[in-house]
């Protein structure tokens, strides 16, 4: 049963693009912290992405992603109205989210902010305050932020090249906001893994709850193959089905980062087949 | 019947089934064994003694009336034959390439307490093949008709192995509307994410469900039973009875360092990426893996062999193969052990891993080896491995495939409250009905037994499935006339 795009934007043209598909089976169970696999075409890869948003009463969910490689480009090839071939979802255990005594505060870098935006969202449903901290290179590439503004009551942003609030990273924000606020209950960082990383340095000695979502590769996503496999505190787990959010001060980040590198070559080689065939479209 | 007295015929050597060249077939997916060709098949017919109390047919768990089925082979009445076969098999072309035979209905024929027995899987292979296309409902119902006739009802099998596939296959037959709940998008379990394309092509397993199909099963790939749907959401949305075939995925691993190295794989990784993915047609296909000169495999059984022969054929230039004991102790079928040899496997027994070591990028570049001996007996009755103290080598390798077992994934028991587990996790079914702890709930396959083979699989599903026809439609309603051969009593 393929799923159909009702609406397509690029965020960041040539770069981020937003989906809305229809998927009401998956909107009326999906939860801040779930991610889907889906597949473009008939020999396609399975490739996971974490549900940005979803309107169980619409019967949609949203996608964000970055034009990484093959995968991501063919399905920015996709516009509203086609149909994703294969979906399925809601996987990963969701973000737990309960009342707290103090602050959130949700760290987004990169495409991460999409991911992020579902759950500050969860967190500021459930009454907690949300404090959101985003961060990329300049204000072009920032995500979200409207949207993160129009419920969070602080919304920080860092820029690298100084374009757009502070100029920096976002663990700077961090950091003076941990340091001003002994209060907060607990960090959430999503983004690039060299920024979840920093992002867990950066809290460790403050003590502060500091959870991380995991990017590792997946093929079924449902805990059959262990390509997920992550080391956290010193244990093999699963980042599809026992995360894929985990305690960052616990994560082997260095082994996530080379495993991540492990088909580089053969993702470039089928990149650039891809590309010979396919007449580029990202900047229409 | 013919001529020939019984004594000639059993002299009459087994036919053999041709082969691709091993040299050849090492480097390509196709299949490995051609099959018969119907002259082949009626000589090997004719080496059926037709006994009236058939051994090989005990030693099939579906009891296949087999005799018979032979018996229309000789008559060159493939349809008859087809029929016979699957009044207790819904998957005879899966069958006769994959069961082990040697421990099964071959092992127990009678010609073979003297000779080579008779070939039953090649001729079942055989009879499956050539009847092809034809209306599957028809044969399997005895009528032309498959209508729904019970619309009132409907049942939800969960995972799309053999299990399920009998279980809902059995069903549709009689009449009971039948949903499958798959969470890959492909349908058929380890025969289309597992079994190798040269060991089972997967167009013979796609034929096989669009034979379900036509008997009104509905698939649905793509969907997570405890993540999309629940089995209690199931029972609430009205579906009479749930079966849980979701298998024995979860792959377990060495628990030594370096097994998180590039290059260190699980079997189900890495089969699924060539299997299910495709990955041998790469860059065709999306799904990659990488080709590696030096491989080494750890486990001795079906998933050892089928991912060493995999990865000769994905180009390494040396395969091998560590076990902790000898080959007299491997688990896997002597027909693959045999092959795999002819394609140049590399066997290392009492061999086992200590550690991977890794260069600066993080990948498997050398495997440090224990060597072991063979000690007293353990509880599976084979002898136990022992370390020989000391006694190491280091083995360079750019990827490792581990195959030492799988154990039960926990989804749908964590979302199911009542449902009763074992210890690791295996679901608690009863062995004549499979009904589990809670009531028209149903599980079957290796998801209750551990890894096992796809016939015991099959015959779990088959006994599921009559034990819910029975409760919705009443004992003589699960047993249409024309189902079991007339003198039959014993039906799996
Ligand atoms: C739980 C989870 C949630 C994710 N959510 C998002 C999201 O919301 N938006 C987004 O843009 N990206 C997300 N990603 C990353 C996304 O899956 C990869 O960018 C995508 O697979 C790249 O595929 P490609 O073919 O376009 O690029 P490729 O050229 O194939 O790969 C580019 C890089 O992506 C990673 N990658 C490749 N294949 C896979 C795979 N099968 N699974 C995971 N990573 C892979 C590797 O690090 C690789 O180097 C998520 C990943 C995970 C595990
Ligand atoms: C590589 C390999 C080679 C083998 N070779 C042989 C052989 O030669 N001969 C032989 O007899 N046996 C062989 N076996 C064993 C045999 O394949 C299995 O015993 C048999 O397939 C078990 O059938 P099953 O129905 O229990 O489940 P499986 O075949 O395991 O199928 C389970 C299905 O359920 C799906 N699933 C899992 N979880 C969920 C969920 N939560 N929701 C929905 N779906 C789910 C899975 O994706 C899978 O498709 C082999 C096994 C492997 C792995
Ligand atoms: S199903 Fe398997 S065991 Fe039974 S007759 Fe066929 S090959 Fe033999
Ligand atoms: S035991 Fe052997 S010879 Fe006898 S019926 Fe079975 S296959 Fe034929
Ligand atoms: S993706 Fe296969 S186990 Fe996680």
């Amino acid at each position: 049963m393929p799923s159909r795009i009702l609406r397509k934007r690029r965020l960041i043209p040539g770069q981020t693009t937003e989906l809305v598909i229809e998927a009401p089976h998956i909107a009326a169970k999906a939860k801040p912290g779930n991610f889907v696999i889906l597949r473009v075409w008939e020999d396609g890869e399975r490739i996971p992405l974490t549900i940005a948003d979803a309107d169980p009463e619409a019967g949609t969910i949203t996608l964000v992603y970055l034009i990484m490689g093959k995968t991501t480009a063919h399905l920015d090839t996709l516009e509203a109205g086609d149909d994703i071939r294969d979906l399925c979802g809601p996987l990963g255990r969701p973000t737990e989210i309960h009342k707290l005594a103090g602050p959130v505060i949700c760290v987004g870098g990169g495409t991460g902010i999409a991911a992020m935006h579902h759950i500050a969202k969860g967190h500021h449903l459930a009454g907690n305050h949300v404090v959101t901290i985003i961060g990329a290179r300049c204000e072009e590439l920032l995500l979200f932020r409207d949207e993160l503004c129009s419920f969070c009551p602080e919304v920080l942003i860092s820029t690298n090249d100084g374009s757009c609030g502070r100029q920096g990273f976002v663990t700077d924000l961090l950091v003076e906001r941990l340091t001003e606020d002994k209060t907060v209950a607990e960090v959430v960082a999503i983004g690039p893994v060299p920024m979840m990383r920093a992002v867990a340095e950066a809290t460790k000695p403050f003590g502060v709850k500091t959870t991380v979502s995991l990017n590792s590769i997946m093929v079924d996503g449902i805990g059959m193959c262990g390509a997920c496999r992550v080391t956290v505190g010193g244990e093999t787990r699963f980042a599809c089905v026992d995360g894929p959010e985990f305690d960052g001060h616990l994560v082997d980040f260095a082994g996530l980062a080379a495993r991540l590198t492990s088909f580089k070559e053969q993702e470039r080689v089928s990149y650039e087949e891809f590309k010979k065939s396919h007449v580029c479209q990202c900047s229409k | 019947m013919s001529a020939n007295a019984p004594s000639k015929k059993a002299k009459a050597p087994r036919t053999a089934m041709p082969e691709q060249d091993p040299k050849v077939r090492a480097r390509n997916f196709e299949e490995v064994a051609l099959g018969y060709t119907e002259e082949m098949a009626l000589a090997e017919a004719a080496r059926c003694l037709q006994c009236k109390k058939p051994a090989c047919r005990k030693g099939c768990p579906v009891e296949i009336d087999i005799p018979g089925f032979i018996k229309q082979v000789a008559a060159r009445d493939h349809d008859a034959a087809y029929a016979v076969l699957r009044a207790t098999n819904s998957l005879p072309a899966v069958c006769g390439r994959v069961c082990p035979q040697e421990t099964q209905c071959e092992g127990s024929c009678i010609v073979g307490k003297k000779g080579e027995p008779v070939a039953i899987g090649r001729l079942e292979r055989f009879v499956a093949d050539t009847y092809l296309a034809k209306s599957a409902c028809e044969t399997v119902t005895g009528g032309p008709a498959c209508a729904m006739a019970r619309d009132d009802l409907k049942v939800a099998c969960i995972g799309s192995g053999p299990s399920s596939l009998t279980c809902a296959g059995y069903l549709a037959a009689r009449g009971i509307p039948v949903t499958v709940f798959e969470a890959l998008h492909e349908v058929g379990g380890v025969l289309v994410y597992g079994i190798p394309e040269f060991r089972l092509p997967k167009a013979v397993v796609r034929q096989e469900v669009e034979a379900m199909k036509a008997l009104g099963v509905e698939f649905r790939p793509n969907w997570v039973g405890g993540k999309t749907i629940t089995v209690p959401e199931l029972l609430e949305s009205g579906y009479d009875a749930v079966f849980i075939g979701v298998g024995a995925g979860l792959p377990r691993f060495l628990g030594i360092p370096g097994e998180n190295l590039i290059g260190v794989f699980s079997a189900n990784e890495y089969l699924t990426r060539v299997n299910l993915g495709r990955a041998y047609k790469f860059p065709a296909t999306d799904t990659p893996t990488f080709p590696a000169s030096h491989v080494v495999v750890f486990g001795g059984g079906n998933v050892a062999m089928d991912a060493a022969r995999t990865a000769m054929r994905l180009g390494a230039e040396k395969v091998s193969l560590a076990y902790r004991r000898t080959e007299h102790e491997m688990p896997c079928r002597l027909e693959e052990l045999h092959h795999a040899k002819e394609e140049g496997l590399e066997i290392l027994c009492l061999n086992a891993p200590l550690e991977f070591i890794g260069d600066e990028n993080g990948r498997l570049k050398q495997i440090v080896m224990q060597r072991m001996m063979l000690g007293e007996p353990d509880q599976s009755g084979r002898c136990a491995p022992v370390a020989c103290q000391g006694d190491t080598c280091v083995l360079t390798a750019e990827m490792a495939i581990v195959a030492v077992g799988t154990g039960a994934n926990p989804l749908i028991s964590q979302t199911t409250p009542g449902l009763e587990t074992y210890r690791r996790g295996y679901i608690v079914a009863d062995d004549a009905t499979g009904e589990t702890s809670i009531r028209n709930v149903f599980a079957g396959g290796d998801i209750v037994t551990g890894a096992a083979t796809v016939i015991s699989a099959m015959g779990a599903g088959r006994r599921a499935a009559k034990a819910i026809a029975e409760r919705l439609l009443g004992a003589a309603a699960a047993d249409p006339p024309q189902a079991e051969p007339a003198d039959d009593s014993a039906d799996m």
